[in-house]
């Protein structure tokens, strides 16, 4: 299955794409088919505005801690972390391979005037292209969806810049993420539609650790996410049984 | 109501254009202010208006934790001087009233500030404080916070598009930002242009306000009786006066207003004579019509409403200000904790959160306070002994008394960081 408005690279899996496109118009909708992405949002932002702040010797109650820095998010669908890292001050670059998604996101993000680059493309092209490098990589909830996990991590981690940092979040492969994350969010809740994730291509933190195994990185956690029901909140745990995150800085 | 969609060229003057500089409006604006926002109070009294005498003659009972949002603000130092503290409050039932009907009835509440003082690390339940004094507080804090007020000015029109609102002044000026905010009072514009209706009722009664000085010590007391034709109170104030708060029958408040001083004097130590004790009134009287209003949502897109422009509660457990500022209180950490995660303010996943925070707590103290009121303003036996022996039991039961004092001192939920006295 081909279509005409992706981009090309070994990351791309196509059906993963044309799931997402479909999707693109709704990113924005708080309520809608994104809700629990938006839900998820405030944890995300705060531990990359954290870990970033602390890396970086920035006060993260300034109002744009991260002017002056280079921000690489890829993945980044209808931008809902590109426009947080921009209004934070960073010099966001977005990517996605899904020209739709990048067509909603420049849609949303332009009458707020924000100067976000976004660009229809992989992490691939973007190195044979020698973009960056950049301060900060994202690397959110995108690589449980990529056709070759390894070779995709290790062209993300090349992209950071000496003294940058990587942000990676994913499902680890338990039987709690296959009953919390697929059962749950996507059967019984109706939270994400059908098909969203699939299981068996969830990561195990030691896998992420083995794919950049003898290359100059090192990498740090996993933190985990966990979702408070009567709260409706997510929140740091230690708890990376479902949702999890962990950082990746270039040695020396 | 549709909202019209506003012109995309229009660069955005501020975060947050706040309507209303009352109480409520004020303290939003100094804590937006203080969490790094822009912000504009637009307000179509001068504000100097509200300084005068005769503009407020209400005395609020403040809560220890609104007081304390009002420190961590920079407000609070002024107040100090205006503000006597509330050491006990008495609840009595007082069926038959007044200088002939000898002692009340034995069933009352009694709570003591010492019996918080670990969870309120030694405060007094609240504070009295007359209206005039918190309002020239706030003036001065929004002076010295520098932020813009545009005053006498009224919003004739709020129009909403995808990434913000803007906001026409009858004088033709235009504002634009990312959130409205509407703090008007019960008539809120905001609210209206936002199509956000409301609900409530009128009561049959009216408050009197008026302000005494007591003959005798007061003691930092504050009593509350509840009487027949509706509760009424006596509010200790610094210099030994007092506030008296007492809810009559529509007509007789009327009747009450226009009276002459002599009258009035003559009719309170009629009916207050035994509790009141020799009292010297002070200044006009004011009489406000009680309703009860609420609006069905908090916030619409671009917009959030706080304070009486939310809901407009029965004075009657002294709570409509404390609300007001809790909501505040709440808005102001939502929005600090989103700017500083650079989301859009203004956005509908933002304005959610002060939504489901502040929800439960508004309707379910405009409920308990309209059950209250029915209750206590009826003579009926059976729900007299029903409503005395609840008392004596709220009385006798230690942790329910210490809830209800720490509901009193607004400390009861999950509490903003500013009514912990935490600064933004």
């Amino acid at each position: 299955m081909t279509h005409p408005d992706q981009a090309t690279g070994s990351s791309i899996d196509p059906d993963e794409v044309a799931r997402f496109s479909a999707l693109a118009e709704k990113w924005w909708d708080a309520k809608g088919e994104f809700a629990p992405l938006h839900k998820f949002n405030p944890v995300r932002l705060g531990f990359i505005r954290d870990r970033a702040a602390e890396r970086f010797g920035r006060d993260v109650k300034a109002r744009r801690p991260f002017e002056g820095l280079k921000l690489l998010d890829i993945g980044c669908g209808g931008g809902l972390l590109s426009e947080p890292m921009a209004r934070l001050g960073f010099q966001v670059t977005g990517v996605d391979a899904s020209a739709r998604n990048i067509g909603t996101a420049k849609a949303h993000a332009e009458p707020q005037a924000l100067g976000i680059d976004y660009r229809c493309d992989t992490a691939e092209v973007l190195l044979a292209e020698g973009a960056g490098p950049f301060d900060v990589v994202l690397n959110m909830e995108v690589i449980e969806h990529v056709a070759d996990p390894r070779e995709y991590l290790r062209t993300c981690a090349h992209l950071v810049a000496p003294g940058g940092m990587m942000f990676l979040a994913t499902l680890n492969r338990t039987p709690q993420a296959f009953a919390l994350a697929v059962v749950g969010a996507e059967y019984v809740l109706r939270w994400l539609p059908r098909g969203t994730h699939d299981w068996k291509k969830f990561l195990k933190p030691e896998e992420i650790r083995g794919f950049l195994a003898g290359q100059p990185f090192d990498l740090q956690g996993p933190f985990g996410v966990a979702y408070n029901p009567l709260a409706d909140r997510w929140s740091l745990s230690s708890d990376t049984q479902v949702n999890y995150m962990m950082t990746v800085t270039p040695r020396g | 109501m549709a909202s019209k969609t506003a012109p995309q060229s229009l660069k955005a003057t501020h975060d947050v254009v706040i309507a209303g500089a009352g109480m409520s409006g004020a303290t939003f604006a100094l804590a937006c202010a203080q969490a790094g926002l822009s912000c504009v109070l637009v307000d179509p009294q001068p504000f100097e208006s509200q300084l005068a005498p005769t503009f407020d003659g209400r005395a609020s009972a403040i809560a220890y934790a609104s007081f304390r949002q009002w420190r961590a603000l920079r407000a609070g130092e002024m107040l100090e001087p205006h503000a006597c503290p509330i050491d006990t409050i008495l609840v009595t039932d007082g069926r038959s009233p007044g200088a002939a009907a000898g002692a009340p009835t034995p069933f009352f509440l009694r709570f003591d500030s010492v019996e918080i003082a670990d969870r309120s690390e030694g405060e007094p339940m609240g504070w009295l404080i007359e209206n005039r004094h918190i309002r020239a507080a706030l003036a001065k804090a929004v002076q010295a916070a520098g932020i813009e007020v545009l005053a006498p000015a009224a919003v004739a029109s709020v129009e909403r598009d995808a990434s913000g609102a803007v906001v026409t002044l009858a004088d033709g000026r235009t504002l634009r930002a990312s959130l409205v905010v509407g703090a008007e009072g019960r008539r809120s514009v905001v609210r209206e242009a936002a199509g956000i209706g409301t609900i409530g009722w009128d009561y049959p009664q009216s408050g009197v306000v008026a302000t005494v000085r007591m003959a005798e010590p007061h003691g930092n007391v504050a009593h509350e009786y509840f009487l027949p034709g509706g509760p009424f109170a006596i509010l200790p104030l610094t210099e030994n006066r007092a506030s008296l708060v007492w809810t009559e029958p529509r007509k007789r408040a009327d009747a009450l207003k226009v009276a002459s001083n002599e009258a009035f004097q003559a009719h309170l130590s009629r009916r207050f004579g035994d509790f009141l004790g020799k009292v010297e009134v002070l200044g006009p009287r004011f009489v406000y019509p009680l309703s009860l209003s609420l609006a069905e949502r908090m916030t619409a897109p671009r917009t959030a409403i706080l304070g009486d422009a939310a809901h407009g509660v029965h004075p009657i457990a002294g709570q409509g200000l404390n609300l007001g500022l809790k909501d505040a209180a709440a808005l102001a950490e939502v929005l600090a904790d989103a700017l500083r995660l650079g989301e859009d303010i203004g956005s509908e996943a933002v304005l959610e959160r002060y939504a489901r925070w502040r929800r439960f707590d508004n309707v379910m103290l405009a409920a308990a306070t309209d059950v209250f009121t029915r209750l206590f303003s009826n003579d009926q036996p059976l729900i007299r002994l029903g409503r005395d022996l609840g008392m004596a039991a709220v009385n006798r039961i230690g942790p329910a008394r210490r809830f209800f004092m720490q509901e009193a001192g607004g400390a009861v939920g999950d509490l903003p960081r500013l009514l912990r006295g935490e600064r933004l």
